[in-house]
């Protein structure tokens, strides 16, 4: 806790900071997702402006700032549900969106998506489940069809999430049965089943009811703990943001206007933009 | 001037022909079920010229007349290919290509009518394309229209003395004959026209059941059968 005090840093990126003399305790590491010039627009209307960012394999990005910044499109962006319009994205080096042929870049197949978008995953802020499948269902349906995994198999690693996520007593109820936030926990536990080595997690709590919140953060803070998946979440909860993140990244207007730990960026905002936005949720 | 004995005399012969309108009816309407689904899926196709030529099929069978695509099938095909098929099988595909294009229209609401959440999800999982199509979008797409699929079926039920322009031995088809034979009108005619009544009702009350027994449960209510 003390470490923490000082630099923000939690205690296994404080040794690996001081072992390698850089910032975040991350930076020795090989990014995981590189955004590289990354622009988007829709019709006239121009959402990201040029980003540049790095996610390192097993860290946790807390990306906030004012609606309409471009937030949830980046995260889209990585989980191919959106196209960038200009810019480069890769994931373990490799590109996302474009693919090598004959020695030139040329706009990814989507056989190159389907085969790139298996490390990433991603939870969203309506949930999604399939309304037409129970519980077990929706966990399973991935590994089986994708993952090849046998029934006995699929369902066992689908239990096991569910119970991660605290619904191990759900598995036969279909979604209208459920409430906002455990339909949530078992989108998070769907997106879990397939192992991503990121994961997307779209203003999860947004359409939830406040007294739901909490449990869907828990759920999240746990994973957290545990996993060396990396993590970008996008949010609007600050004080979870803070629990959780090992960086945060503040944008607005498409571009990103500030980052650094937790501390950094909470206690001691530089930019106007940063400070006028967290007086809102003091 | 109606005589039960002339009735009794008739049924066999109508029962039976009625046996190959139901035939034809079920058959088609199978067919139309699958070409309709095939349409509608390639009309979203994200190859461009599979799109468009699916949706340029579609308004082809569309604008023209079921007649003349029996004939067209029944006739010219043979003289243009090596294939010639028996009327009750030309029949069978007419009606199938026939309605699969308006039930490619119905299949299309369904589809449309899915949420885009729906899609995004399944793209997160990798599901693969056929994956997505079979477990998450058409089952969920399906059900709210098959009231409109059993209009068609009843619709293609009522179509099918079309079928005897190119000599499938159907209901009317036999009801005429019947009566040119005995110049008795009345009670041929009018028992097609209950046959055709009664079977329409029970259709519609099938597909009433049909829905409600496999369909009305958990989506809309969240109730937890299967």
């Amino acid at each position: 806790m003390i470490a923490e005090a000082e630099n923000g840093l939690k205690p296994e990126r404080e040794e690996a900071a001081e072992q390698t003399g850089l910032p975040n305790g991350y930076t020795h590491l090989v990014p995981i997702v590189r955004y590289r010039s990354i622009q988007k627009s829709f019709g006239e209307l121009q959402v990201i402006k040029g980003i540049d960012l790095d996610i390192y394999p097993g860290e946790k990005i807390a990306l906030i700032g004012p609606s309409g910044s471009g937030k949830t499109t980046l995260g889209r962006m990585l989980m191919t549900l959106e196209e960038p319009s200009s810019g480069t994205i890769t994931i373990e080096d490799e590109p996302l969106w474009q693919m090598e042929k004959k020695g030139n870049l040329v706009r990814a197949s989507e056989k190159h998506l389907h085969r790139m978008r298996s490390k990433v995953g991603m939870v969203f802020q309506h949930f999604n489940l399939f309304p037409h499948m129970t519980v077990l269902r929706n966990v399973t349906l991935a590994p089986r069809s994708v993952l090849r995994l046998a029934k006995e198999e699929a369902e066992e690693r689908a239990v096991e999430m569910l119970r991660k996520v605290g619904l191990e007593n759900k598995l036969h109820e279909y979604p209208a049965k459920l409430s906002g936030g455990q339909k949530q926990r078992v989108a998070i536990a769907r997106a879990l089943v397939m192992q991503p080595k990121v994961m997307v997690f779209d203003e999860v709590t947004s359409a939830l009811d406040p007294e739901l919140v909490g449990e869907v953060l828990n759920v999240i803070k746990d994973i957290a703990e545990d996993g060396n998946m990396a993590m970008l979440l996008i949010t609007h909860e600050m004080e979870f943001a803070r629990e959780v993140a090992d960086r945060i990244v503040f944008g607005a207007e498409g571009r990103i206007v500030e980052q650094g730990t937790p501390v950094e960026l909470f206690e001691n905002p530089q930019s106007d933009r940063l400070k006028s936005f967290l007086q809102r949720f003091r | 001037m109606w005589k039960w004995d002339y009735v009794i005399e008739l049924l066999p012969a109508l029962l039976q022909a009625f046996g190959v309108t139901l035939g034809a009816t079920l058959a088609g309407f199978a067919l139309s079920i699958i070409i309709g689904l095939l349409f509608a899926v390639g009309a979203r196709s994200p190859i461009v010229p599979v799109r468009l030529t699916v949706r340029a099929v579609v308004d082809f069978i569309r604008s023209t007349p079921l007649l003349v695509q029996l004939f067209f099938l029944y006739f010219s095909l043979p003289m243009l290919t090596p294939f010639a098929m028996s009327a009750f099988a030309t029949g069978v595909i007419g009606l199938g290509l026939h309605y699969g294009t308006y039930m490619s229209e119905v299949f299309r609401s369904g589809i449309e009518a899915v949420p885009r959440g729906q899609w995004e999800a399944a793209t997160a999982l990798h599901l693969s394309k056929r994956k997505t199509w079979f477990s998450v979008i058409l089952p969920q797409a399906l059900p709210p229209v098959i009231p409109m699929m059993g209009n068609y079926l009843i619709v293609i039920f009522k179509e099918t003395p079309t079928l005897s322009a190119i000599t499938v031995v159907e209901l009317l088809l036999t009801a005429k004959s019947e009566a040119s034979i005995t110049y008795r009108v009345f009670e041929p005619y009018s028992i097609v026209g209950l046959l055709f009544l009664i079977t329409s009702l029970l259709f519609s009350l099938g597909i009433r059941y049909f829905e409600k027994r496999y369909f009305g449960g958990h989506i809309a209510d969240g109730g937890g059968k299967r």
